[in-house]
Order: C-alpha cells, then sequence, then structure tokens
C-alpha cells in the first residue's frame, strides 16, 4: 500500500466491556461498577441529543424520563418524520416465544455470525441480551405488533437464523416503533424535560478541552446559525447511504453530523462496510431520486431468474422455461432464492455485468410469482404480499400479478461509521453515537430486522445507562459564545455558508451528488477491487475541487433555502466518500458487504483474511492534504469461533 | 390501487411513450409568512409518465436554479409514502387525484398539456412557511396533550403479560397507521384535524394499556385541537377520501363516543 494513502498510528482498543467475568454477565456488571449521577444532579446537567429515529427519539425520551435537561434537534418538521419510520420488516428479539430453541446466545451467535465476523462480542452479546425488554417496552407503549389470535404476539423467520424471533406490524414495523418513541418524546416535551428544535440541522461540534460540549446548528427556517451547549452530545443521526446518490434513504438523509464531528476529532470506523439490499425496484431514467424497497420476504414465494442469452428483449412471458436461468437456484442448490443479501445483490450483478440483465439499461433481474400463483392461488398470494405488489404498480405501472417483477439492488444501510467504545462513546469524551451512526453490532453484513433492535437497545436502554459513568464528574464549566472554541465554531460554519452562496458556477449541488452516486456506484458498490477504487480515488478530488469551485447555490442564508441545505451535505458525502474508498482500499479482503475482487474462492464467493484483518479500521481525520490516520482495533473471538461461511 | 383507477397498464403491453408531456404548472409562491403570495406559471417539458410528481417538481427546480430563480420549496423527505413530510394540493384535490401521497403520485396520472395547480395545504394551523411548505407543528402539541401511553423507559412489564384480542389489535394498527400528513386537515371545508385526533385516539383506546389514560386523552386532545385553530367536525368525509393511508370515518364516530363517555365520567381538560 502505498503510503500516501493513509498512515497507521496506535492500536485503539475498547477499555470498557469489563473482560475479566463471563461475556453473560459483562452488561449487568458494567452497569453495576458504573458511576451513577443522583436524581438532583440530573436536573443540573445537559445533553444535547441530535436526531430522533429509533436511537434518537427513545434516548431524548428515556434521559427526559430520568430526569437531565435534554436538547433535541431534528431536520424535519416532526421527529415523527425521521427515517427509521420507513423500515418493513420487523425486529429481532431472543424471547423464544415459538419455543424453537431460540436464546441471547443464539441471536448473539447469529449476529456476530451473520456480521461475518467482524463486530464485537462484547457489544452484540449486550444488544442480545436487552432485545427482549424492547418488545416489553414498545407493547406497553401501545405498539400494535402483529398478534396472533390467542392474542399474543407472532412472529416470523428472517434470512440468516433457524428460529423465529422476528416481532412485527405487517410491513411497517418501523413506522409502529418509531411512533412508540415518539409519542413518548413528545410526553417529555410537553412535561418540559425536552426542549424541542425542530427543523434544525447540526453543522459542527463544540470541543472545549478535549470535550464535547455543543453543536453548531442552523434554523433552517430563519437561516439563523447559533450555538447550543451541554454537558454531553449525543449524535443518533442515522447512516450515510446517500454517499450513493441513489438509495432507500430518506432524500434528507446524511452524513454531515457524524462527519463534522469526525473532522473535530471522532474516529470513523469501517467506512466501507455498506449494505446492497438485493430486492428493490429498478431505476428508470435519469431524473430518479431515491430507489424503494421490496420487502425481502418476497423472496420466499418469488423466483429470481434472467434469460439464457445476452440481450433477450423478448415479452418474459413469451421465453420458455428452457431458455431462462434461474441462477440462484442454479447456483445454490440448498438456499436457492433465499441466500443471504450480500450474496443474492453481488449474483444479481454478475448476470447484469455479462449483459443478461432486463428492462431499461439491463439493470434488472426478474422476480417471478407465475409458479407461486399456480401453486398457491392468487388469493393466497394477495393476502400474503398485497401491499406489496400494490407499491409496486403504484411505482411501476406494471401489474406484478401478470408480468413478472423487475428488481435491482440498491444501497440501503450503512454498517460502519463512528467509532464508539461498550460504553458508546466516540473517541471524543463526552460525544457518544448511537443507532445507525455508531459502527459496532453488526460488522460488515447487518442480518435483516437487527437495526430496529440495535437503535432501540442504544437509546432506551444502553445509553441511559452508561453516560452516567461520564456525567458523574459534571457539570463541566459553564461556557458561552465568548469562548474561543465556540466562536471558532460559529465562525467556520458561517465561513462555510457564505462561500457555498458565492461561488455562483454553473453546475447545482444534485448534479455533483449524482455524479459522485454513480461513481461510488460503480467504483465502491457491490464488487471493489484495487484498479477501481485507485481510479476512484483519482477523481473524487477533481469532483470535489469543482465543487467548491462551480457549484450554483441560489438564494441566500437567512431564509428557507433548501438547495443551500443539499449543497452542505454535498460537500460533506464528497470528502467521505473520499475515505471509504481508501478504507475499501486497505481492506484487501472480503467480509460480508465488503466484497474484494481480488479475494474469493474458485467458486467467486467472499473470502476473508483473519490473520491480516481481523480488526476494526478506526480512521483519525488530519488536515486536507495529509492521508487519514488509521488506528486499528484488534477483535478478539473467544465465544464464537471464525468460520467461512457457506450457501452452497 | 392504480391499476383500474387510472388505466395504468404494463410496459410490455403497451411501452411506454418514448416522447415525454409537456406541462404547464400554476405554483403558489410566496417567499416568507409576511408576504402576500401568488400563483406563477411554469413550463416543463419531456416529462416521463414514470417520474413521480415529486421528481417532476425537481426537474422545474434544477431548471429555475440554473436560471438563477429560487427554486419552489416543498416539504418531502422519504418518498415512498411514509414518513408523511410531502403534501400539496393538486388541481385542488390534497394529495392530487389518487389516494396516495404525493411522493407516490405518478406523472402517468396525467396527460400531454395538462395544466396542473399546486398550492399549500390551506389551513390557518398550518402557516405557510415558504411556497409549499407548511408549519404542522400543531399535530405535535395534538399528541404533547395526551396522544401516548405514560410508561417510562424500564418499567413495562412481560409482554405476553397481557393479550390482546387480534381483532382490537388489527384495529388498533389500522389507525395507527396515520401518517401525520395533514391531508385531512387541508381536505376539509372546515379545516378540521379530527380524523388525524381520531386515529390515536383510537389506536390507544383499542388496546388494553391505553385503558387508563383514555379519558383524559380524549378530552385534553379536543381541547388542544381547538386551541389551534383546527374547525369543528361536521361528518362530511372529505378526510377519509383524501386520507392515502385510508383512516376511516369510524375512528371519528369512536372519538365522539369516548368524548361523551369521558365528560360524563367528570373528565375536563387540563387548564
Amino acid at each position: 500500500m502505498p503510503l500516501e494513502l493513509f498512515t497507521t498510528g496506535e492500536p485503539i482498543a475498547d477499555t470498557k466491556a469489563p473482560t475479566d467475568v463471563p461475556i453473560g454477565e459483562r452488561w449487568s456488571e458494567r452497569r453495576f461498577r458504573g458511576r451513577l449521577v443522583n436524581p438532583a444532579n440530573r436536573r443540573k446537567m445537559t445533553i444535547i441529543v441530535v436526531g430522533t429515529g429509533l436511537a434518537g427519539g427513545s434516548a431524548a425520551a428515556t434521559l427526559g424520563e430520568a430526569g437531565y435537561k435534554v436538547t433535541s434537534f431534528w431536520y424535519q418538521d416532526s421527529p415523527r418524520r425521521a427515517h427509521s419510520v420507513a423500515a418493513q420488516g420487523g425486529i429481532n428479539a431472543a424471547k423464544n416465544y415459538r419455543n424453537d430453541g431460540d436464546s441471547v446466545h443464539r441471536l448473539f451467535y447469529d449476529t456476530v455470525k451473520g456480521g461475518d465476523f467482524r463486530s464485537r462480542e462484547n457489544n452484540v452479546h449486550r444488544l442480545a441480551e436487552v432485545s427482549v425488554n424492547i418488545i416489553d417496552q414498545c407493547v406497553a407503549q401501545g405498539v400494535p405488533f402483529a398478534r396472533e389470535y390467542g392474542g399474543l404476539l407472532d412472529n416470523r423467520s428472517f434470512g440468516g437464523t433457524q428460529v423465529s424471533r422476528t416481532f412485527y406490524a405487517r410491513g411497517q414495523t418501523g413506522q409502529q416503533l418509531l411512533y412508540g418513541a415518539y409519542q413518548a418524546l413528545e410526553r417529555q416535551i410537553a412535561a418540559g424535560n425536552v426542549e424541542q428544535h425542530a427543523r434544525t440541522e447540526m453543522l459542527d461540534l463544540i470541543v472545549v478541552d478535549g470535550r464535547a460540549r455543543g453543536i453548531v446548528a442552523r434554523d433552517l427556517v430563519t437561516g439563523e446559525i447559533s450555538t447550543h451547549f451541554a454537558d454531553a452530545v449525543v449524535l443518533a443521526t442515522g447512516g450515510y447511504g446517500n454517499v450513493f446518490y441513489l438509495s432507500t434513504n430518506a432524500m434528507g438523509s446524511n452524513a454531515t453530523a457524524i462527519w463534522r464531528a469526525h473532522k473535530r476529532g471522532a474516529y470513523f470506523a469501517n467506512p466501507c462496510y455498506t449494505q446492497i439490499h438485493p430486492t428493490c425496484i429498478p431505476v428508470k431514467g435519469d431524473y430518479q431520486s431515491k430507489l424503494t424497497l421490496m420487502s425481502e420476504s418476497l423472496r420466499n414465494d418469488g423466483r429470481v431468474w434472467v434469460p439464457k442469452e445476452r440481450g433477450d428483449d423478448r415479452d418474459p412471458r413469451e421465453i420458455p422455461e428452457d431458455e431462462r436461468d434461474y441462477y440462484l437456484e442454479r447456483i445454490y442448490p440448498s438456499f436457492g432464492n433465499l441466500v443471504p443479501r450480500d450474496i443474492a445483490s453481488r449474483q444479481a450483478k454478475n448476470v447484469c455485468d455479462e449483459g443478461r440483465g432486463v428492462g431499461p439499461g439491463g439493470l434488472g433481474v426478474y422476480l417471478d410469482f407465475a409458479e407461486a400463483i399456480e401453486r398457491l392461488g392468487r388469493p393466497a398470494v394477495e393476502a400474503k404480499y398485497g401491499n406489496l405488489f400494490d407499491m409496486y404498480a403504484q411505482i411501476t405501472g406494471e401489474d406484478p400479478y401478470t408480468v413478472p417483477m423487475r428488481i435491482y439492488p440498491a444501497v440501503h444501510y450503512t454498517m460502519g461509521g463512528l467509532w464508539v467504545d461498550y460504553d458508546l462513546q466516540s473517541s471524543i469524551p463526552g460525544m457518544f453515537v448511537i443507532g445507525e451512526a455508531n459502527f459496532s453490532d453488526h460488522g460488515a453484513n447487518r442480518l435483516g430486522a437487527s437495526a430496529l433492535m440495535q437503535g432501540l437497545a442504544d437509546g432506551y436502554f444502553v445509553l441511559p445507562a452508561t453516560i452516567t459513568e461520564y456525567l458523574a464528574d459534571g457539570p463541566f464549566e459553564k461556557i458561552d459564545d465568548a469562548h474561543p472554541a465556540a466562536a471558532e465554531a460559529l465562525q467556520g460554519v458561517q465561513d462555510q455558508v457564505q462561500k457555498l452562496l458565492t461561488i455562483n458556477g454553473t453546475r447545482t449541488p444534485a448534479s455533483f451528488h449524482r455524479e459522485l452516486g454513480k461513481l461510488m456506484w460503480d467504483l465502491c458498490g457491490m464488487e471493489r477491487s484495487e484498479e477501481g477504487l485507485r481510479k476512484a480515488l483519482d477523481r473524487i478530488p477533481e469532483i470535489r475541487q469543482e465543487f467548491w469551485t462551480n457549484v450554483k447555490v441560489s438564494g441566500d442564508w437567512h431564509s428557507f433555502n433548501q438547495t443551500l441545505e443539499l449543497a452542505g451535505r454535498v460537500a460533506d458525502f464528497i470528502e467521505l466518500a473520499e475515505l471509504m474508498c481508501v478504507d475499501a482500499l486497505h481492506r484487501r479482503e472480503s467480509c460480508g458487504g465488503h466484497f474484494r475482487a481480488e479475494s474469493q474462492t474458485p467458486e467467486g464467493e467472499a473470502l476473508r483474511d483473519d490473520d491480516n484483518f481481523a480488526y476494526v479500521a478506526a480512521w483519525e481525520w488530519t488536515p486536507e492534504g495529509q492521508p487519514p490516520v488509521l488506528h486499528q482495533e484488534a477483535l478478539e473471538y473467544e465465544y464464537v469461533h471464525l468460520a467461512q461461511r457457506s450457501y452452497k | 390501487m392504480t391499476l383500474t383507477q387510472d388505466g395504468a397498464h404494463s410496459s410490455v403491453d403497451a411501452p411506454a411513450q418514448k416522447r415525454g408531456m409537456n406541462l404547464t404548472l400554476r405554483i403558489w409562491r410566496q417567499k416568507d409568512p409576511s408576504v402576500k403570495g401568488k400563483m406563477v406559471t411554469y413550463k416543463v417539458t419531456d416529462i416521463s409518465p414514470d417520474m413521480s410528481f415529486l421528481e417532476m417538481l425537481d426537474v422545474l427546480n434544477e431548471q429555475l436554479i440554473m436560471q438563477g430563480d429560487d427554486p419552489v420549496a416543498f416539504d418531502h423527505d422519504c418518498r415512498e409514502g411514509i414518513c408523511g413530510m410531502c403534501g400539496v394540493m393538486i388541481n385542488g384535490e390534497a394529495h392530487g387525484p389518487q389516494q396516495t401521497t404525493t411522493c407516490q403520485l405518478h406523472m402517468r396520472s396525467f396527460k400531454d398539456g395538462d395544466k396542473i395547480d399546486i398550492e399549500p395545504w390551506r389551513a390557518s394551523p398550518f402557516p405557510v412557511i415558504k411556497d409549499l411548505a407548511v408549519d404542522r407543528r400543531a399535530f405535535d402539541r395534538i399528541i404533547q396533550a395526551g396522544g401516548y401511553i405514560s410508561v417510562p423507559t424500564g418499567t413495562a412489564p412481560e409482554a405476553h403479560a397481557t393479550p390482546v384480542p387480534k381483532k382490537d389489535s388489527d384495529a388498533a394498527f389500522d389507525a395507527a397507521t396515520c401518517i401525520g400528513c395533514g391531508a385531512c386537515v387541508a381536505a376539509c371545508p372546515n379545516a378540521s384535524s379530527m380524523l388525524f385526533t381520531a386515529a390515536k385516539v383510537t389506536h390507544l383506546g383499542l388496546l388494553p394499556q391505553g385503558q387508563p389514560e383514555r379519558d383524559d386523552r380524549v378530552v385534553n386532545m379536543i381541547a388542544q385541537q381547538d386551541l389551534e385553530g383546527f374547525g369543528g367536525c361536521t361528518n362530511i368525509g372529505e378526510c377519509s377520501h383524501a386520507c392515502p393511508k385510508g383512516i376511516s370515518m369510524e375512528t371519528i364516530s369512536r372519538l365522539n363516543h369516548d368524548l361523551l363517555g369521558a365528560l360524563r365520567a367528570g373528565a375536563r381538560p387540563k387548564s
């Protein structure tokens, strides 16, 4: 690896998990050893929480209930809009209501293995432990989970597991869980325990004497840029999948909060770990603004195929059976259409690369229900998948009951994020990171129905318990705008906003975003190679250079200006994209969602290199012109033994 | 379901038109709440029938930015019909001609040469922020008044301690699917928020966990919606017709029943 791409610094380690006791006792031991803050002192402590998704909403509500003074920020009009709302499938919990052999240990094991042995055992075990409390909490809040006729909760199974442990609310589980957290948060706002800042975006972190002490934020309606101070800052701002422009994320989902915190010293861990979901509605045209997921559950009955011949553009219904290639069933006879997400996605790419893709641009494969309709009858298929079929028809104008669906993989989730220790504290003391914004629980691949579990585990149960150890030293010295660190951060944000408005070039922010996204999708997407990543690393600085000399942002900063909002986010995506490519290039192995063309088995499957890469790559920001610094956190597996995944 | 309503068909049966549509848009422009707004006419050309309505507005905005004009402000986020952030009046109908969110309305619902009027939600409790974006925080304040079950984190009993009959759970879910977009208010001649409030009262009131606060919830949420300036409900039903999630008028009957019971039992709103 040439020296100019990065340098290697001191190793990093989590020091908070009590590894002197067995793994099943570590979480309770940590809570016992951690210092507490007495109720009278909590009233003197202020905590900023940025983001109101499952993690941020549940954290703000819980910290408010505990008696802290909480200040909550979100960029949408209401906390109920956070993109957790769009999660479809469900939430895992080791309740073992099915009596099918599930346990905390099995959920822990499945998650570590599903993450392709790149997550931290201690964090995953804790996640499995608190999963059962989440279900209790949500039911008590009135979350209308699916139930059976006896009135008890229903479960279904999901990819990568052999038990039924997924709780769900039709195809809208994220929505219902989020509304539970939202209502709890609104109750705390009404009680005066949480101060709200709607339509407000965090644009910088204020660090004083090595501690996170506040944020700089812009009111998106008035444009006012102001400082907010606290004893601790919690980021719950979600993932960075929108680096790819087209993704299943919301239009506003962005990396600005975590990226600017990274530039203030927070290490960014495993940025190249992104999850590409195999079943999304394909791109239709250049105007496309986002991609829509079709639930993974469709692969239970739909059969995936492409024509055997390249360029066969016949009506799919006229292609005879013996001229179709049901490639997943052919390559993976034992798992067939139900192989894990990363594998299904990569094979779809392979057949399209061979020129056998279908639909506009040849970027699609068929997901065919003809056989299921014949076997089960149309009413049964309607009952199972009706709402998904309607959604597909609404978006594509095609009737999936009579014509095979067309699907293609799309960016869905980012496993990487800001580095945190067992207490969910970042490398900046006083700044905590929860939910998708951190890196800790999913390794190199997230299992279905585990994102909701992690968001709520962090927000309801983990952070409120671990943050006390830090706050026990508080409240910290009062600071205000006069403090040099605050003044410098405020000025920096104002300067950047002003600069974006004065360039007055010839390209819109969206056009840069599209260009960056396409580059990342092609070169740092489902398959990465040394050659491709080097090409991307040559090109990204050029895009950055052009952005800062040729972007056109109309309007002014002191009003509602959505173009200005996007411009700031795109600027950060460009920088983050470069780090993602460096990380992907340095990790010369394939693991989970990170597939390096150079590291595969003779059959073309992902080949890990545990001797050289069983570590978390935590990146430290350096000023422009200097390469980032790599800090390695060694991953040790005491309880789950390293093994190669096979689905043949 | 679009297949019958708008004559949508598979591209296999009839390949989508290659040539796009040319449309005339009349859009409400209002720089901020302090100035008067007006309808302004724009033309867009070569619009694909496969575009979503918001993607069509993206095309217009890219043009406006390049011309140095102020792009049209509109709220949107998930663009998959679930966050509730988008919503405009299209030719006088909330979310346009289909019962869906604005982001899920596609241009195949229109034809070449159409004139389309686009306005923000019209209701005084939803003041205009800019152009098509309005402030819907009044809805959050209605939730704050009682749209929750008081259960601090960590206090919950085992989830299976209280079975819930499936029919109650399913009906609660149907009401709980409300996305808080505000189409009900925009469609109502009285600008009433009754369907929004009733959906939450129904969701929580059908569940055993929601019983202890049931009376207080309904009186406080109703008091808050009055305070916000939403109009009274006269059971016209435009709300349910416009609702992208199909929230039923039965929720309003249920709210009225709960309200009467609560008032008879002596429940009164907090000051």
